[in-house]
C-alpha cells in the first residue's frame, strides 16, 4: 500500500491547549481485534476507502497506535464513543 | 458450522451445529450479564470440569465456560470497574486525564452498556437454540460482529492473550482448562472473520 505512515505524537496533557486547536481520535493496538475487523470498522465509521482504512489499521498494528481522525473535541469524543461500541480501544487527545 | 457467506441484497448467512449454538448463546448471554452488572455465571462451579480434555473444534464443551468468569477466583465482582474484562469493554476515553475520562464515562457508559446488550439480544434472537441456518440482515450482521467481538475481548482478557495466542495455546498442558477456552477463542475468531469477509 502506501508511503510513510503519519507520525503520531504521544498523547499529552491538555494544560496548554489553545481554544480552536484540533483534537485527535487515537486507536491503540490490542491483541484481540482482527485486522479485517479493524479495517471494516474504519471504513464503516469514517467512510474511508479500503486502502486508507487498511493503512490506518496497519499503523495501529505496527506502531501501537494511530491517529484516525482529527477535529473539534466533541466530534472526537463522539468518534471514540462509536469506536468503543465496536470494541476498539480508542482515546481522545489534544493535538500538539 | 458453515461459515458466513454474503446474502444478495446485504446481510450474511451461516449454519451452526446445535452445540455451537448452545456455546455461542451461552457466551453472549454471559457477556451481556457482565455488562448489566449481574453475576457472570452464577450457576457455574469454577474448576468443576478441569480434568476433561479439549473439545473437538466443531463441538466446544459448554462445561468449560465457567472459565470465562476468571481463573483463580480473584476477580472483582461483575460490574465493578476493576474487572479487567469490563474495563476492556468500557475503556477510558482519555489516557492522561482522569477527570476528562470520568466525565466522558459519566455521560456515555450507560449508553455503551445498553448498545452492547442490544447487540447481544440480536444474536440471541437470530441464533436458534438448537442451531441451524442463521440469516442476518445488514443491521443484524453488524450487531453480530459487535457481540462476537465483545465475547472475544472478554475471553482475551481472561486468557491474557497476546498477538501470539496460538503459541500461548500450544504451550498449555492439554489438561489445562484454559486450553479448551483458547480453542473457543480461536473458533470465535474464525466465525467473526468469516462474517467480516461476508460483509466487506
Amino acid at each position: 500500500m502506501s508511503v510513510s505512515p503519519a507520525e503520531v505524537e504521544a498523547p499529552r496533557s491538555e494544560e496548554h491547549v489553545e481554544p480552536g486547536k484540533p483534537w485527535l481520535t487515537i486507536v491503540w493496538n490490542d491483541p484481540v481485534n482482527l485486522m479485517s475487523y479493524v479495517t471494516y470498522v474504519f471504513q464503516k465509521v469514517f467512510g474511508y476507502p479500503k486502502p486508507k482504512a487498511e493503512k490506518l489499521m496497519l499503523d495501529v498494528h505496527h506502531k501501537g497506535k494511530a491517529v484516525v481522525a482529527s477535529g473539534v473535541r466533541e466530534a472526537m469524543e463522539r468518534n471514540v464513543e462509536i469506536l468503543h461500541g465496536y470494541g476498539l480501544w480508542a482515546t481522545v487527545s489534544p493535538d500538539t | 458450522m458453515e461459515a458466513f457467506r454474503p446474502l444478495r441484497g446485504g446481510g450474511a448467512s451461516a449454519r451452526f451445529a446445535p452445540q455451537e449454538a448452545t456455546l455461542l448463546r451461552s457466551l453472549v448471554g454471559q457477556v451481556s450479564a457482565l455488562l448489566s452488572g449481574g453475576e457472570m455465571d452464577a450457576a457455574a462451579e469454577p474448576g468443576g470440569s478441569a480434568a476433561s480434555g479439549p473439545p473437538a473444534p466443531e463441538a466446544p464443551d459448554p462445561r468449560e465456560l465457567d472459565a470465562l468468569a476468571g481463573f483463580g477466583g480473584t476477580e472483582a465482582p461483575a460490574g465493578a470497574p476493576e474487572d479487567p474484562a469490563l474495563a476492556r469493554l468500557l475503556p477510558d476515553a482519555y489516557t492522561d486525564d482522569p477527570e476528562a475520562a470520568g466525565e466522558f464515562r459519566k455521560y456515555t457508559e450507560q449508553g455503551l452498556r445498553s448498545a452492547k446488550q442490544d447487540s447481544a439480544r440480536t444474536v440471541l434472537a437470530t441464533l436458534p437454540a438448537d442451531g441451524g441456518r442463521v440469516k442476518l440482515s445488514g443491521d443484524q450482521a453488524e450487531a453480530w460482529l459487535r457481540a462476537l467481538n465483545d465475547v472475544r475481548l472478554t475471553l482475551g482478557v481472561r486468557l491474557d492473550v497476546t498477538e501470539e495466542f496460538e503459541e500461548q495455546w500450544a504451550k498449555l498442558d492439554p489438561g489445562d482448562p484454559r486450553s479448551a477456552v483458547f480453542e473457543i477463542y480461536a473458533w470465535l475468531g474464525s466465525v467473526q472473520e468469516s462474517l467480516v469477509e461476508a460483509l466487506m
